[in-house]
């Protein structure tokens, strides 16, 4: 089985190439150039290097989400793109899900942060048992409060990584009640090779996606969307208040008729 | 000699609000376009928000240009080059187009030209008239756009005038939603100012200082406005016909007034008109009759290619991908991308 994998989702720009038990080639840039600059570019050289037909290819895994909206979408439209052309289908594995498994067999729980701006962080929290990754909590955007609060219940040793950590830290230590560390520079980033081989299980169990029906798990609505069922929402309640009260009035009113 | 081969362009385009696919043969012949708008999403919120025109492309993409293809009834190997709108436009609508056509073209092996958004408004008005070729005088009128533009030969454009702060349909747009119409503003302009006088309100024709051909319509916008709020103090009746109507004369007069002095001075006998706005019957007919009066031809496009759509950016594509212009896989989206710029 061979699997191409993309993630664009965070700051870095990743693509690797698995197959079987093999790594083939790894190409994660930092860099300040857009995904959109360098994505393909990389793609290819990562192409030529391993002289790859990717007409071989048995499926592309992509970083679904959540992350950077922007850079979600590159990757995306990315693999669709290739989807299309190729023929072949897309594994979308969770972008959270991916960082977690760069820590592979780790006794500690596994608690990757990802900034989310808006003083959230897209998160979860996984532990290694055997060879599988379980999920104890899955994606979501959330308050570092409530992640490191559900850490603090659990009560074990963990490991955070990823570009959330420097936005966290300080509430981290401050607040953190178990034994923690920060994962390394080589694994505490989006990495396409932890893409690549949680897609290979993915692939094995069925779950893919044609390249027309695939879209990212964004775990968020657009701001505009977000303000306008935020609006509609207190417009419900004060219909509901005003429904309230008017009952309220006319119960008065009747008890007043009722007593005279 | 005698059979020259078909050159067969797949077009994309995802600037604004519209995912577009095309299949364009020879620059002219278009067989197949494929357009799935938005406009009744962003209606909601009074105009396109680009988040949500972002995410919506993403999920039509791939259906609309394999609807494309197999429209024209060919698959991706018989096509030679892809032609992808690469600016200006919203930047996370761009982008999702941009990065599409270039993994097909990598994958598929076909060569990818990047086309400005402007150019494929323009060219638009080859497809329906065979004869139309450089030079010519090219007004390009949309929501996002007001450029009188002087068309060289292909690829080759020199602006006279663009607008200072509004493009003509962001004025169309904010009128119509001052008046109480909603969005699009454009159509719903057009078919209430039939019922109103033109003549009924006085709105200023804006002239700007220093360019001889640029443009403003932010002073009419508020002028339109003043006019609502005075009569809503006053508690007089406001006939929105007619505010339609005057509205619309005083863009079409202003339009007119700059395209015609253009053909005048630069010696044009070819004038055409592109974008969304010059969709609206008003404006069009106004410059027919303009045109008619000085000897000058005078092209459009059908309603249906004046709106953003993808055969505009095949036509476009042919002409750069036939004088020998490629874009790399590093191609980018750009959102303010100037015309003439590559």
């Amino acid at each position: 089985m061979k699997i191409l994998a993309l993630d664009s989702s965070g700051l870095p720009a990743s693509v690797a190439v698995v197959e079987d038990d093999n790594l083939l080639g790894e190409y994660t840039i930092h860099y300040k150039k857009t995904h959109s600059q360098t994505l393909l570019p990389m793609l290819d050289e990562v192409v030529k290097m391993l002289e790859l037909d990717l007409n071989t290819l048995d499926a592309i895994a992509v970083a679904g989400g959540p992350g950077s909206f922007t850079g979600l979408r590159i990757g995306s439209a990315t693999v669709k793109g290739l989807g299309l052309a190729l023929g072949k289908p897309i594994v979308s594995v969770p972008t959270v899900d991916a960082l977690a498994y760069n820590l592979w067999g780790a006794s500690d729980l596994v608690c990757p942060l990802m900034d989310a701006r808006r003083q959230q962080v897209y998160t979860g929290l996984y532990e290694f048992c055997g060879t599988e990754m379980n999920v104890l909590f899955p994606q979501c955007a959330a308050g570092i409060s409530e992640i490191v609060g559900r850490i603090n219940t659990i009560g074990r040793s963990t490991i955070f990584l990823g570009d959330g950590v420097l936005v966290s830290q300080e509430y981290i230590r401050e607040n953190c009640k178990v034994s923690y560390r920060f994962a390394p520079a080589h694994c505490s980033k989006q990495r396409a090779a932890s893409v690549a081989v949680l897609g290979c299980r993915l692939f094995e169990q069925g779950q893919t996606e044609t390249a027309a029906m695939h879209k990212p798990e964004y775990l968020r609505l657009p701001q505009a969307e977000r303000e306008r069922l935020e609006q509609e929402h207190l417009e419900q309640e004060r219909l509901g208040q005003e429904h309230l009260e008017q009952e309220r009035s006319e119960q008065e009113h009747m008890e007043q008729v009722q007593g005279s | 000699m005698d059979e020259q081969k078909e050159i067969r362009i797949l077009a994309i385009e995802s600037s604004c609000d519209e995912t577009a696919a095309a299949v364009v043969v020879n620059g002219r012949d278009v067989r197949s376009n494929v357009i799935s708008s938005q406009i009744p999403l962003h209606t909601l919120y009074g105009g396109v928000v680009p988040e949500i025109a972002s995410r919506k492309h993403i999920e039509k993409i791939n259906l609309v240009i394999e609807q494309a293809l197999s429209d024209a009834g060919m698959t991706l190997a018989e096509i030679d080059a892809i032609g992808v709108t690469y600016g200006p436009g919203l930047i996370g609508a761009l982008l999702v187009g941009v990065a599409e056509a270039k993994a097909i073209s990598y994958a598929a092996k076909i060569p990818l030209v990047g086309v400005h958004h402007i150019e494929g408004h323009i060219s638009a008005n080859y497809i329906e008239n065979k004869d139309l070729e450089p030079p010519f005088l090219c007004l390009v009128v949309s929501g996002g756009h007001t450029h009188l533009v002087r068309v060289c030969d292909y690829g080759r454009y020199e602006i006279l005038g663009r607008t200072r702060d509004d493009a003509a349909g962001e004025a169309f747009d904010k009128v119509a939603r001052a008046i109480g119409l909603g969005y699009p503003g454009g159509p719903k302009i057009e078919k209430i100012a039939k019922e109103g006088n033109p003549e009924a309100i006085a709105f200023p024709r804006a002239k700007v200082s220093g360019g001889a051909y640029d443009f403003s319509f932010s002073g009419l916008k508020s002028a339109v406005l003043n006019y609502l709020n005075g009569c809503r103090m006053k508690n007089l009746p406001i006939c929105e016909a007619d505010v339609a109507a005057s509205f619309q004369q005083s863009v079409t007069d202003v339009l007119v007034e700059h395209a015609m002095r253009a053909v005048e001075e630069y010696g044009m006998d070819k004038f055409a008109i592109a974008g969304g706005v010059a969709a609206n019957g008003t404006i069009r007919s106004a410059m027919k009759a303009a045109c008619e009066k000085k000897g000058v031809r005078f092209y459009h496009p059908s309603p249906i290619l004046c709106t953003d759509n993808a055969a505009m950016i095949g036509t476009a594509a042919y002409y750069d991908f036939i004088a020998g212009r490629r874009s790399g896989l590093d191609l980018n989206a750009v959102a303010n991308l100037k015309l003439g710029e590559s």
